[in-house]
Order: C-alpha cells, then structure tokens, then sequence
C-alpha cells in the first residue's frame, strides 16, 4: 500500500495505491492524521481509484478521518471507487454520510461550490 | 445427499496482519477453479478477510504468534471455507454479529456485515478461552470450469 500526498492551500489531496486492510490501515491512517494537522487543512480529498482491495479495516480508515474532520468542521470527499469498492462503501452506508464523487474533477468543483456557499 | 468433493486445502498460518492477504489470495486461487465472475470472486476475498482479521483482532487480540487455520473446500459448485482460532473465544455471537458493533471507534463493526452480504450463508462456533471456527459457505453460480462434457 502507498499513498501520495498533495496539499492545495486547506485542502489535502490523497491518493491511496494498493490493498487496504488490517495490515496496512494503522500506516495510512497515521500518515493521513499527521498531513491533516501538518497541513491545516479543512477538507480532505480521497482517491480511491488505485484501491486494489478495501475491508472493513479499510472502511475504519476512512470512517475514522470522516469523524474527525466533522468534529474540527472540516470536510471529507472521496471519488474514484471502482464497482467492487463501491459496494463496500454502499453497503457501509459511508454514501449517506459524505459526497462520493465518480471523477476527481466532480470532487474539486463540489468544494469550489461549498467555498462559494460558505463564503471562503 | 452431500456433494462430492473435488478440491481442498488447509493453511496454518501465524496470526500476522500480514497474512490477511495470504489467506485471501489463497482461497482466491482454489475457487478461480471454478468459472467465477470477478464480482462474486472480488467478494469472497473481502469475506475471508475479515474473518481471518477476526481471528487475529479478535480471537488472539493482536497476538502474533498464534496459529489461524484455513481450510477451503470445493464440492462441484459449492464453497466453503473455515477459519478457525484458538484464541478467547466470543462471550455473544449474536452481539458480535450486528452491524457496527465496536468498541473501537477506528473500527466499524461492519465484518459480520460484510461475511452475510457475500456469502450464502455464516455460521460461528464459539467457546469462551477455546477458540472461534467461522465457516462461509457460498454457491458458485457458474458451472465447474473443466467438468466433463457428455
């Protein structure tokens, strides 16, 4: 599992590469954390296009950052989830909670419109 | 009447977050001896994953030197696979198995979710300081790959 970091003024891109599970959600899950405070950032970008295998491991990664973004009054988006992650988001009932966008490009004028909404 | 075997195997592994994957791959290579779509295949590794992160989590709360033991069984267009700890066994299967049921907020509870979405049917046997066996049985919906053509 990899992942790549990119920081956009408050907002932090990152593009996880590889099989997310047990073994290798403590890793990301730490960097992510030590970026978003690092970084300062209020929204938080997730690619999951390169997923090659997401579990319930993987879903507490995600559902973790997702709760701690609300609690600073921050946000999360993620996009790019093939079919069979998608079920894993759908079923998690993850969909209801945040915006799950199809392309990147959808995900970064989603938060140009919130910015626009809220005035920042 | 039983169908008839016609594969098997049986893992022994340490309880390792690395072996995780191990498991789900290996039984990823015996069920792709049926004609299995991607989908149904992609799912039964996510089954098997968080059954055997049980077993490790769970069964031998992050003990790494543990065995976990997988068998995997072919009967013409049926699997089923067991997974088997000998860790500290569940005090309430029936409250281990509802969603989101964790004591940890990082973790979502969604295992057992995700074990019933999959596969047909997943049964847990359990008995306190003596282990946990899971079995996962799933009907193949396509025919045997290299079955005999009359």
């Amino acid at each position: 599992m990899a992942l790549i970091l990119q920081n956009k003024m408050d907002i932090l891109l990152v593009r996880l590469l590889g099989d997310l599970d047990l073994v290798t959600a403590d890793e990301i899950r730490a960097k992510i954390d030590y970026s978003l405070v690092e970084t300062n950032s209020q929204y938080l970008l997730l690619d999951l296009s390169q997923i090659t295998f997401m579990d319930s491991s993987g879903l507490g990664v995600i559902l973790g950052r997702y709760r701690r973004l609300k609690e600073q009054g921050g946000q999360m988006i993620i996009f790019g989830a093939q079919a069979k992650i998608k079920k894993i988001l759908e079923i998690s009932g993850i969909i209801s909670l945040m915006p799950v966008c199809q392309t990147e490009e959808e995900a970064w004028q989603l938060i140009e419109k919130r910015r626009q909404v809220c005035g920042k | 009447m039983e169908n008839k075997i016609t594969n098997q195997i049986k893992l022994e592994f340490l309880s390792k977050g690395e072996n995780v994957a191990l498991a789900r791959v290996t039984i990823a290579a015996l069920v792709s001896q049926l004609e299995i779509t991607l989908s149904e295949l992609e799912e039964i590794k996510v089954a098997v994953s968080e059954a055997v992160s049980n077993a490790i989590l769970h069964g031998y709360q992050n003990e790494i030197d543990k065995i976990v033991i997988l068998k995997g069984t072919l009967s013409d267009d049926l699997l089923c696979i067991e997974v088997i700890d000998q860790g500290i066994g569940i005090h309430n299967i029936e409250q281990a198995m509802e969603p989101a049921y964790s004591t940890d907020p990082e973790r979502t509870g969604l295992g057992f979710v995700f074990m019933q979405s999959f596969m047909d049917e997943v049964k847990v046997e359990s008995r306190i300081n003596h282990g946990t066996k899971v079995i996962l049985r799933k009907k193949i919906s396509t025919a045997l790959k290299n079955s005999a053509v009359s």
